[in-house]
């Protein structure tokens, strides 16, 4: 009954939870909330955990879950309305549109896979309020997004963890 | 592919393609962009939406306040005792002003009674603490805990104990948004306190802030101090906003480039005072003329 948590392809997992997928989005949510003041690197969670869930399950969360977790990353931020939905729409479309591919990589090159979404993220964020006449946020900025790719080892590991069955031994069986 | 009068069965309900839902809602993510760097027609469904989000907001602080509260406590006797000394120094400096504040005040009004003008407009306060630094990296804010619970409107100035903060931006019912003078949306109405030049302040980013619109031989000096010069109808006048840093007298360019520093601490945290609203100016003259004369006007031609 050990629980095994290896991701190659022949693994079959349980199917996903609806309540656990906005659980994660909420726990990801509070931890954008967290107040670091100044702290470079930090990385977007909500962004992470939405580009996850859009690989994982594209059918699942896709882009109207993308908007309205923009919008209240918009309230919380106290940003412009509609940065946060613009980029997160757009990294939830790649994500779902990439997902049958990136799903064949080993982790290491998923992450790879992942790092020009999140920095892309950054970019149409960035293009938005800089259109708007805001000040350039300087380049440790994008450090969030490298912070994040880094992530998606114990990520896909933590948020995975509820589907991984039971590995009974049987010989007969086919997979 | 469908026969006449026959549909494919639904096998796969997968609803509009993905690139009709993009497209539908990028749309719709731009028009709320618009509509809220241009008109702000949002601010009522931000308070909502903020109001839900309060408690979970402050939840997060909480680990955060915590930590800043450990460190507090054990910080060392030393540190405390200096500060007290130093605080107790400041105090009796500044009691002579104090003592003499109350007398001066009465006299002014007395004197300004005796050349029959207008009252200066009391000034009260709200004492507020810095709670964090809003999380948008695009804007220099900071989120202080009193709110439209706490009679705060929009527009109020902020400052410590040096000089101008900053202005309230947004008020939430229990928290508000101070936007820094730093901000580069930000500007200030200032007076060169050496000269009385007037000049407009605005935020330059990298916690600096530039004088512009100045010529490029104006009389500014490095070191200059900025007070406000309350012709905004916002700031009090007198209030030290910045010191001139250094200037650049290019003479490409029709106006120098005055590189200025905030004087109060615009980057640190702690209290503030948040001043009460100034009432508003009377309308200015100009204006009053304009709208006289059609009315003379008029009434000249009924009396021919």
């Amino acid at each position: 009954m050990a629980m095994q948590p290896t991701h190659n392809s022949r693994r079959i997992l349980l199917p996903v939870r609806q309540w656990f997928i906005l659980f994660s989005l909420a726990a990801a949510f509070f931890l954008n909330l967290v107040p670091l003041g100044d702290l470079v690197g930090v990385p977007d969670w909500v962004a992470l955990v939405l580009a996850f869930w859009g690989v994982r399950e594209p059918l699942r969360v896709g882009m109207g879950t993308a908007f309205v977790a923009g919008l209240l990353m918009d309230v919380a931020s106290g940003s412009v309305i509609g940065q946060h939905p613009l980029a997160y729409l757009l990294l939830s479309f790649a994500a779902g549109g990439l997902s049958r591919r990136i799903l064949w990589f080993p982790l290491g090159q998923q992450a790879l896979h992942i790092l020009p979404l999140l920095l892309a993220t950054q970019v149409v964020m960035v293009v938005a309020r800089l259109v708007g006449g805001a000040e350039f946020p300087g380049w440790g900025y994008f450090l969030g997004s490298f912070t994040g790719a880094l992530l998606w080892f114990p990520l896909t590991f933590v948020l995975l963890l509820p589907q991984y069955q039971p590995l009974e031994k049987d010989e007969n069986r086919p997979i | 592919m469908s026969v006449v009068g026959h549909q494919p069965p639904p096998f796969f309900k997968r609803g509009p393609a993905p690139l009709a839902r993009l497209a539908f809602f990028v749309v719709l993510a731009l028009a709320l962009l618009v509509f809220d760097l241009k008109y702000r027609y949002l601010e009522q469904i931000r308070n909502g939406v903020a109001i839900v989000l309060y408690p979970l907001q402050r939840a997060a602080y909480t680990p955060v306040d915590l930590y800043e509260r450990l460190g507090g406590y054990f910080s060392s006797l030393a540190v405390l005792q200096q500060e007290n000394a130093q605080l107790k120094r400041k105090e009796l400096e500044s009691a002579n002003w104090l003592l003499r504040q109350q007398h001066l005040e009465l006299e002014n009004q007395r004197l300004r009674a005796l050349l029959d003008m207008k009252d200066r407009q009391p000034v009260s306060g709200t004492i507020a603490e810095i709670l964090y630094k809003a999380r948008d990296p695009f804007s220099r804010r900071v989120v202080v805990d009193r709110g439209s619970q706490h009679d705060l409107v929009p527009g109020q100035a902020v400052v410590d104990e040096a000089g101008v903060l900053g202005q309230v931006t947004r008020v939430y019912p229990l928290q508000s948004e101070v936007t820094l003078v730093t901000d580069k949306n930000q500007a200030v109405p200032v007076k060169i306190i050496r000269n009385g030049l007037r000049a407009v302040l605005f935020g330059a980013g990298a916690g600096q802030l530039e004088l512009r619109f100045l010529a490029a031989n104006a009389d500014v000096q490095a070191g200059d101090l900025l007070v406000t010069s309350g012709l905004d109808g916002v700031y009090l006048p007198g209030l030290p906003v910045a010191k001139v840093l250094r200037i650049d007298r290019d003479t490409a360019h029709s106006f120098a480039h005055i590189v200025c520093e905030p004087v109060a601490g615009v980057e640190k945290h702690g209290q503030v005072l948040i001043l009460g609203a100034r009432e508003t100016l009377p309308p200015q003259a100009v204006e009053e003329e304009a709208r006289d004369r059609p009315a003379r006007s008029r009434k000249a031609r009924r009396k021919e």
